[in-house]
């Protein structure tokens, strides 16, 4: 049906777009490649020079680096955790039958629509603050001392803030693919005496098993870059003991002004990013017919 | 069905799915009920859940006090801006690949996402230089390109999937017809593609107003939306909780009835068309 006509006008229509994104991603992410082997300080203008990959191995042998790595995989693997299982179990509880399933869902959900900085500060302040949080509130009421949660397990509280605001998203796409579930399947499994187990794990699981792998990578590409609820809550402390790549990264780059060092510590933020998203764009690739 | 929804079964199961459910929404929940506290109210031990004062102070104060009506159509211009501006770019994108695929149609479509799968923090250290080298730190406009392009490819996504549901027999007609190009888009497809795009714009306003790392490190005061502004309640003074909470209502109340409005778009606009 397409002419050479409204191939060209296509052309066209398309490259804006294309434009727009290229620029985007070569613009800028070349700038960090070239900075990221310079000795470049904001402080020290006019002092750059190539140093090679003496930014990536200060970076990379800082303490601080696998301290930050390390505390990156927690922080994703953790969420992960809770919002897989989490979100399965709710997505098998909110696809029975009940009263006010609508209203039930939208509670569920309105965590996602909160803004991180919102959502953290009044995880920090209103609840798990150790004076005036609900949880001292409560742990005093039950005569036990309060818990500073941010100064004592900061990694810790900061998973549940954001595990908090990925709960929803978990439930709402294994709810999606539990819908899609054939009924009947189910039924036939019950009638051939099929334990309520057995039918979870060798019928609804397996159905489940795509939308399961497509949350886990999506949610890996964004909770891989959790900025706001460190910012707000902890800083990345004590000491460094909150501080994933991303915080590093910016804590080198806009508060210790050091662009060199900086950029390198985003080239390998960039490149661990990559890892996942190959498998993501695996699966999608697979889904799409153009 | 065997397992036939029972009156006890059905009473237990909505049970618990309001208790989780409302466990699960409580902070919101507290923090609109703090709102309309004092503040010796909004710290009391024990604190109470519905039996205080209930007064409006502190909405009067968070907007007295501080810029707040500023910081508020900041969220509102940056967000519906760049929504908009997507939009003008991606419609046409989306258009042709959906409806002239090419045989790198989805190469490009597949690069495009993976654009979005680049961390920002790889490309903060050029953005802040350059925002500051052509004077765009701390500007509505420099955030509005900003979140554009970093939001451009779910856009183009999300429209592709809707525009790929649009039969192309109907366009095909409409050239039988005598339509030109202008007339198929004008008078066949829009009408058409109107909800799809519809989702698009609700689902990506609500992206844009939450989106909370390059309006953190982007701006300072005067283009602050209202992601920034209230990550400043996390100095000392975030310990006025009904002012902090109140502030924080204001701020969550749009995007959430918003987002009770598009909780299909969600799944369709985050997952790629992966989940359906």
């Amino acid at each position: 049906m397409a002419t050479a006509h409204s191939r060209a006008a296509a052309r066209v229509m398309i490259s804006p777009a294309v434009i727009l994104l290229l620029g985007w991603m070569i613009v800028p992410l070349s700038m960090t490649v070239y900075f990221s082997f310079l000795s470049y300080n904001l402080l020290m203008p006019g002092m750059e020079e190539f140093i090679g990959f003496g930014n990536y191995e200060f970076f990379l042998t800082d303490p601080a680096f696998m301290e930050a790595l390390v505390n990156t995989l927690l922080l994703v693997g953790g969420v992960l955790v809770i919002t897989i299982v989490g979100g399965v179990g709710l997505a098998l509880l909110l696809d029975q039958p009940m009263w006010g399933q609508g209203i039930v869902r939208v509670l569920v959900i309105a965590p996602f629509f909160v803004m991180p900085t919102v959502s953290a500060l009044v995880w920090k302040n209103m609840f798990m603050n150790p004076v005036n949080g609900l949880f001292a509130h409560m742990a005093k009421a039950l005569g036990l001392p309060p818990f500073d949660f941010l100064a004592h397990a900061p990694l810790a509280s900061i998973i549940v803030i954001v595990a908090w605001q990925w709960l929803p998203f978990a439930t709402l796409i294994l709810l999606t693919a539990l819908q899609s579930l054939d009924k009947e399947q189910i039924e036939a499994a019950e009638m051939d005496g099929a334990s309520a187990f057995d039918r979870f794990r060798f019928i609804v699981l397996p159905h489940m098993s795509r939308a399961i792998t497509v949350v886990i990578l999506i949610q890996t590409i964004f909770l891989l870059s959790v900025f706001a609820e460190i910012l707000v809550t902890t800083n990345g402390g004590p000491g460094y003991a909150s501080t994933n790549i991303t915080y590093l990264v910016y804590a080198q780059s806009l508060l210790q002004f050091d662009v060199g060092g900086g950029s390198a510590g985003g080239i390998v933020a960039v490149i661990l990013a990559n890892i996942v998203a190959i498998f993501l764009m695996r699966m999608i690739g697979k889904n799409l017919e153009a | 069905m065997a397992r036939r929804a029972t009156g006890t079964r059905k009473l237990v199961v909505t049970a618990l799915a309001w208790a989780v459910g409302l466990a699960i929404f409580f902070p919101i929940l507290w923090t609109i009920l703090t709102s309309f506290k004092t503040e010796a109210e909004a710290i009391a031990s024990p604190p109470s859940l519905f039996a205080f004062r209930w007064t409006l102070e502190n909405y009067v104060e968070v907007n007295s006090r501080s810029d707040y009506f500023l910081h508020f159509m900041n969220s509102v211009v940056i967000s519906l801006g760049s929504t908009l501006l997507g939009l003008l770019i991606a419609i046409p994108a989306a258009w042709s690949m959906a409806f002239v695929p090419a045989k790198r149609t989805k190469d490009i479509l597949m690069w495009m996402l993976s654009t979005k799968m680049l961390p920002p923090v790889g490309v903060l250290v050029p953005i802040y230089l350059m925002f500051r080298d052509f004077g765009l730190l701390d500007t509505r406009i420099g955030l509005i390109v900003v979140l554009t392009l970093i939001n451009l490819p779910i856009i183009v996504w999300m429209l592709f999937t809707y525009f790929k549901e649009i039969p192309g027999e109907i366009l095909e007609a409409a050239r039988m017809d005598g339509a030109s190009l202008w007339d198929e888009v004008v008078y066949v497809l829009t009408p058409m593609a109107v909800p799809g795009i519809a989702s698009t714009l609700l689902l990506n306003i609500i992206l844009a107003w939450n989106e909370a790392f390059w309006t953190l490190n982007l701006t300072a005061a005067k283009a602050a939306p209202l992601t920034a502004f209230i990550a400043s309640y996390s100095s000392p003074e975030g310990l006025f909780y009904a002012k902090l909470s109140a502030a924080s209502t204001l701020a969550i109340a749009p995007i959430l009835i918003l987002g009770w409005f598009s909780q299909k778009q969600l799944v369709r606009g985050l997952t790629f068309g992966a989940v359906k």
